[in-house]
C-alpha cells in the first residue's frame, strides 16, 4: 500500500533516479564488457538520439518528418570530410550545425505550406542527397567512396553518451519551454494557435531544425564505426525508417517512450541484422503498422491506461482490506 | 546531342504516360481518402513483378494488366476498409489521422518490398514485350512505348470522364469537398473512399505492368516510383486529375532529356529542384485550384 502511494507522489524522482542509473551502468560498463557489446550500446545510444529528437518535432506537431536518415547522412559526410583537419568533438558541433543549416533550408521552402507537402519533400530527400553528393563526388574525385579512420571504442561510447545527455535534456526543457508548448500546440490546432499569436512558420522551422541538428551530431559519431561509406551506406534508408517506427512504437507523449523504443528495437536490430536481414524488416514493418492501429498512443500510452485498470484493482483490494479490518474490530 | 533532342522529348512523353498514371491514383487516394500513400510505388512494383511471374507461364504483359489491375484494386480496397478505415475511427482529428495514416502506409511501403524481395529477390526480371523498333521521322520508338502511352492516355480520359460525367464520380467529387454533407446526401462514404482507394490501386498495377514490359521490373523499383509519384502530384496539383497527367508528361520529358543529354544521378536532384522552385512559387500546382 505505500508502495502504490510513494510511486505516485514521486514518480519523477524515481524516473530521474532510473535515468542516473542507467547513467552509471552506461559510464562503467567498458570495465566489465568487451569492444563489440561496447559498439552495441553506442549504437544504442544513437538510436536514442534519433528516436528521441524525431518525436520532438514530428511528434509533438504532426508534422510528418520521413528524412531521419537525410541529416544522420549529412553527419557522417560531415565527419569523413573533416577526420583530417578538425578534431573529433569539434566536427560533431559542424555536424549538427550543417544539419540545422540544412533543415532551415528544408523548412523555409516547405513549413510554411499545409504538412502534407512537408511529408511529401522529405520522402525522397534521402535520395536526392544521396544523388546529388555521388554526382559531386564523381565530379572532384573520381572516387565512389571514402574511408573514415577508425576511433577507440569507449571514447566513442563516452561521447556518444554525453550527447545522448545533451538532447534528452534539450528536448525534456524544450518541452516545457515556451518553443514546446508552441510546438505542442500547432499538433493540437494549428490554425488556433496562429490566432493566439504563435507565428507558427518560425517555431516549426525552429523546431525541425534543432530536431535535425541532434540527428547530423549522432551521425558525426557513427560514422567512424563504418570506416567505409558511400553515398549508399551513408543515406541509408534503414535509418530513416528505425527512428519513426522506435520513436512510434514507445510512444510520442513523453520523453521516455522514444528511449525505450530506441532500446528495444535497437538491440532486436543489432542482433538480427546479420541475418534475417529481409525477414526482420518485415517484421519491423508489420510491428509499426500494427501500433499505429491499436496503441496510437505507443508502449508509454500503456502506463496510464494500466494504472487506470490496476489502480482500480488496488483500490478495491485495500478497500476490501479496510472492510475486513472493520468486520475485524 | 542537339539532333538527339526530338528523340528524348518523344521518348519522354511515352514515358509520361505511365507517370501521369501514377500520379492520378494517387491525387484521386488523397484527394477523397486523405491518406497521402506513400505505398503507391510499390503497389507498381507489385504488379511489375506479377506481370513478370505471369509472363513465365506465357500471359503477355497487356493480358496481365488485366489481371493486376483488378488484384491491385482488391488490395488497396481491403486496405482502405481494413486498415485505414480503423486508424480513422481512433484518430481524435483529421490532421492527427493524416499523420498517422501516413506513418501506417510507412510501415506499409516496408512490409510489401520485403515481402516480394523474399519471393522475387532483388534482381532485375525481364519481360520485354513487343520491343519492335519503329522508325519515324528520323526517330527510333519502341512500338511497347508508343501502345502503354495509348493506353495510359485512354485510361486518363476513361477516369476524367468517370469523375465528371458519371453519378458514382459525382459521389466521389462531393465526398472530397464534404464528406460529412455528402454522406448525409446519402451517399455511403465507407464505399467511396474504399472505391476510390482501389481505384488508385487499379491505376497503378496496370502502370505497373505497362512499365514491365518496356523495362526489366526489379522489387527496388517502389521507392523511386512513389517519389517520382508524389512530385507529379505536387506539379499538378493536389486533388487535380488533369493537373497529375498533365505534369506526369512534364516530368516523364524532363526526366529523359537530363538523363540523355546530362547526368543519370541527377534526375531525381532535378526533379527536387522543379518541386523546390513550384513550392516557392505555386505551392497549389499547376492546375490547382487554391
Amino acid at each position: 500500500m505505500d508502495i502504490t502511494g510513494f510511486i505516485s507522489t514521486h514518480r519523477k524522482l524515481l524516473l530521474v533516479g532510473f535515468f542516473v542509473l542507467l547513467l552509471i551502468f552506461v559510464t562503467t560498463f567498458p570495465l566489465y564488457a568487451g569492444t563489440y557489446d561496447v559498439r552495441v550500446v553506442t549504437s544504442l545510444l544513437i538510436y536514442v538520439v534519433l528516436a528521441v529528437s524525431w518525436a520532438m518535432f514530428s511528434g509533438t506537431t504532426g508534422y510528418m518528418s520521413l528524412a531521419p536518415a537525410a541529416f544522420f547522412g549529412i553527419g557522417i559526410y560531415t565527419m569523413a570530410l573533416l577526420q583530417e583537419n578538425l578534431p573529433f568533438h569539434i566536427i560533431i558541433v559542424i555536424g549538427g550545425l550543417v544539419s540545422f543549416a540544412f533543415a532551415l533550408l528544408v523548412g523555409l521552402v516547405t513549413l510554411r505550406l499545409r504538412g502534407i507537402y512537408f511529408a511529401i519533400f522529405t520522402f525522397g530527400l534521402v535520395i536526392f542527397l544521396s544523388e546529388i553528393i555521388r554526382y559531386i563526388e564523381g565530379q572532384i574525385g573520381q572516387t565512389r567512396g571514402r574511408s573514415i579512420i577508425a576511433l577507440d571504442s569507449d571514447m566513442l561510447l563516452y561521447t556518444m553518451l554525453g550527447l545522448t545527455v545533451v538532447t534528452l535534456l534539450t528536448v525534456y526543457f524544450i518541452r516545457r519551454s515556451r518553443l514546446g508548448l508552441a510546438l505542442l500546440s500547432i499538433g493540437g490546432n494549428e490554425e488556433a494557435a496562429a490566432h493566439m499569436g504563435v507565428n507558427t512558420t518560425m517555431v516549426k522551422i525552429l523546431g525541425f531544425a534543432i530536431s535535425s541538428m541532434f540527428m547530423g551530431a549522432a551521425g558525426v559519431v557513427a560514422a567512424p564505426a563504418l570506416i567505409y561509406i558511400d553515398t549508399r551506406i551513408a543515406f541509408s534508408l534503414f535509418y530513416s525508417f528505425m527512428p519513426i517506427l522506435m520513436a512510434v512504437f514507445g510512444g510520442m507523449g513523453q520523453v521516455y517512450g522514444p528511449v525505450l523504443g530506441a532500446i528495444a528495437f535497437g538491440y532486436l536490430a543489432k542482433t538480427l541484422r546479420t541475418q534475417l536481414y529481409g525477414y526482420f524488416m518485415l517484421g519491423f514493418g508489420i510491428i509499426l503498422v500494427v501500433v499505429i492501429l491499436f496503441l496510437p498512443n505507443g508502449i508509454a500510452g500503456l502506463v496510464p491506461l494500466l494504472q487506470d485498470k490496476l489502480g482500480g484493482v488496488i483500490q478495491k483490494l485495500r478497500k476490501g482490506g479496510q472492510a475486513k479490518q472493520h468486520a475485524d474490530t | 546531342m542537339i539532333e538527339a533532342i526530338p528523340q528524348l522529348i518523344i521518348t519522354g512523353i511515352l514515358a509520361g504516360g505511365i507517370y501521369g498514371l501514377l500520379a492520378m491514383g494517387l491525387s484521386l487516394q488523397y484527394g477523397v481518402c486523405r491518406v497521402l500513400n506513400i505505398t503507391h510505388g510499390e503497389f507498381v512494383m507489385l504488379a511489375a513483378v506479377l506481370t513478370y511471374t505471369l509472363s513465365t507461364i506465357g500471359i503477355n504483359p497487356l493480358v496481365a494488366a488485366a489481371i493486376t489491375g483488378p488484384l491491385m484494386f482488391a488490395l488497396g480496397f481491403v486496405l482502405q476498409i481494413t486498415l485505414f478505415r480503423g486508424i480513422k475511427a481512433r484518430a481524435p482529428s483529421p490532421p492527427v489521422f493524416e499523420g498517422s495514416a501516413l506513418l501506417a502506409a510507412f510501415g506499409l511501403m516496408y512490409i510489401m518490398k520485403y515481402l516480394a524481395q523474399i519471393q522475387w529477390g532483388s534482381l532485375p526480371l525481364p519481360c520485354y514485350y513487343l520491343a519492335d523498333k519503329l522508325m519515324l521521322a528520323g526517330m527510333t520508338l519502341f512500338l511497347n512505348q508508343v501502345i502503354a502511352f495509348a493506353i495510359t492516355v485512354a485510361l486518363g480520359v476513361a477516369v476524367y470522364l468517370f469523375l465528371n460525367r458519371s453519378r458514382l464520380g459525382r459521389a466521389i467529387r462531393a465526398t472530397a469537398e464534404d464528406p460529412a454533407t455528402a454522406g448525409l446526401m446519402g451517399v455511403n462514404i465507407n464505399m467511396v473512399l474504399a472505391l476510390c482507394f482501389g481505384l488508385g490501386g487499379l491505376l497503378a498495377g496496370i502502370a505497373g505492368s505497362l512499365s514491365a514490359m518496356i523495362s526489366a521490373p526489379s522489387t527496388a523499383i517502389g521507392f523511386q516510383n512513389t517519389v517520382i509519384a508524389l512530385i507529379v502530384v505536387v506539379l499538378g496539383g493536389l486533388g487535380s486529375v488533369t493537373g497529375s497527367f498533365i505534369a506526369g508528361i512534364m516530368i516523364g520529358v524532363v526526366s529523359f532529356l537530363v538523363l540523355g543529354l546530362w547526368e543519370p544521378v541527377l534526375v531525381v536532384p532535378i526533379y527536387y529542384a522543379m518541386l523546390m522552385v513550384l513550392l516557392l512559387a505555386r505551392p497549389t500546382g499547376i492546375l490547382g485550384k487554391k
